[in-house]
């Protein structure tokens, strides 16, 4: 019986996968609304799991509260590019919602920045 | 392990507004320290990869052919309250990363550039960067320990930056002298904001 410690890979062996294999070769994302910043969420549960890879799992997994794209980087451990190519898959198949990228003002507005500077100053 | 979880209110789901706040400077200013010091969560580090020309990525048979070079990123994150959230991104260390330096910049509230007086210079290329694209930014002298103690009219003059911007003296590694820093960022802001109204 093999046992994990006949495993010929570790950690440092890095990942089996190269990130590009998770995307299928895909690299460009499909949604430009997808800064870093960018608010991304699930839905509580996903419409179809059985369609879903491991890593849109993750995902699903981690953003039951809001993170932007950047935190879902960084938690995953992959470049930012796969993750907004990921995430793209989510948004179009309704798994996953953004803030309506019209209701994001490009620049903050006065209240916003008010909200902000009370924010800091409160922490 | 995906277990449904009840909430839904209402059918929409809350998703806050993102803001951000870059803070920049040259290497060994201070910046991860700063964003570090006021970080709700330990800072959090993410790749982007860019080919040699620094134009973003596009399709991957390109990629294999060009050059591709690892953009680093620091960053943290300060909950304002449930409906807005605040970034705090450091600026990566080599300056040629303008593609990567004008994403960070992008709707951003502002940037706070870190200033070592032991190598002024090294945040000139930060300045210059922020001040042709009429971003709001501050200047930030660290004071390190061992580095000289300057008047804040010397830095200012040997930075040649205009009255209007505002330069305040702090310790990066300080929570509160970091948070006295965002704060004067947010008022400059502001009220370049009221100044244009």
């Amino acid at each position: 019986m093999a046992g994990r410690e006949d495993w010929w890979y570790d950690e440092a062996a890095g990942p089996l996968v190269r990130p590009y294999a998770m995307v299928r070769g895909r690299t460009r994302p499909l949604r430009p609304e997808l800064h870093l910043v960018t608010q991304v969420r699930a839905m509580p549960s996903p419409a179809d799991p059985a369609a879903l890879s491991v890593e849109h799992l993750e995902i699903m997994e981690l953003c039951r509260r809001p993170l932007s794209v950047a935190e879902v980087a960084a938690y995953l451990d992959v470049p930012l590019v796969v993750v907004k190519v990921l995430l793209s898959d989510l948004i179009q198949r309704g798994d996953v919602v953004i803030r309506d990228p019209s209701r994001v003002p490009q620049v903050p507005d006065r209240n916003l920045l008010q909200a902000v500077l009370d924010g800091v100053r409160g922490i | 392990m995906v277990s449904v979880e009840s909430e839904r209110p209402g059918g929409e789901l809350l998703v806050p507004t993102p803001v951000k706040i870059v803070v920049a400077g040259g290497f060994g200013t201070g910046k991860t320290t700063m964003v570090n010091s006021v970080s709700e969560i330990p800072p959090l580090h993410t790749e982007e990869l860019l080919t040699e020309a620094g134009v973003g990525v596009d399709d991957v048979l390109g990629l294999e052919q060009k050059e591709t070079t690892t953009v680093a990123l620091d960053f943290g994150r300060i909950t304002i309250n449930p409906e807005v959230v605040l970034y705090l991104f450091g600026t990566p260390g080599q300056n040629r990363f303008w593609f990567m330096w004008d994403e960070l910049a992008y709707g951003a509230i502002g940037a706070v550039i870190l200033v070592d007086t032991r190598r002024l210079d090294s945040s000139f290329p930060s300045i210059d960067f922020f001040e042709r694209r009429g971003i709001p930014f501050i200047i930030a002298v660290n004071c390190f320990e061992g580095a000289h103690a300057y008047e804040v009219a010397e830095v200012r003059r040997a930075l040649d930056v205009d009255e209007a911007i505002p330069l305040v003296l702090c310790d990066a590694r300080d929570r509160e002298s970091s948070k006295t820093v965002l704060v004067s960022l947010i008022q400059h802001t502001m009220d370049r904001l009221d100044a244009m109204a």
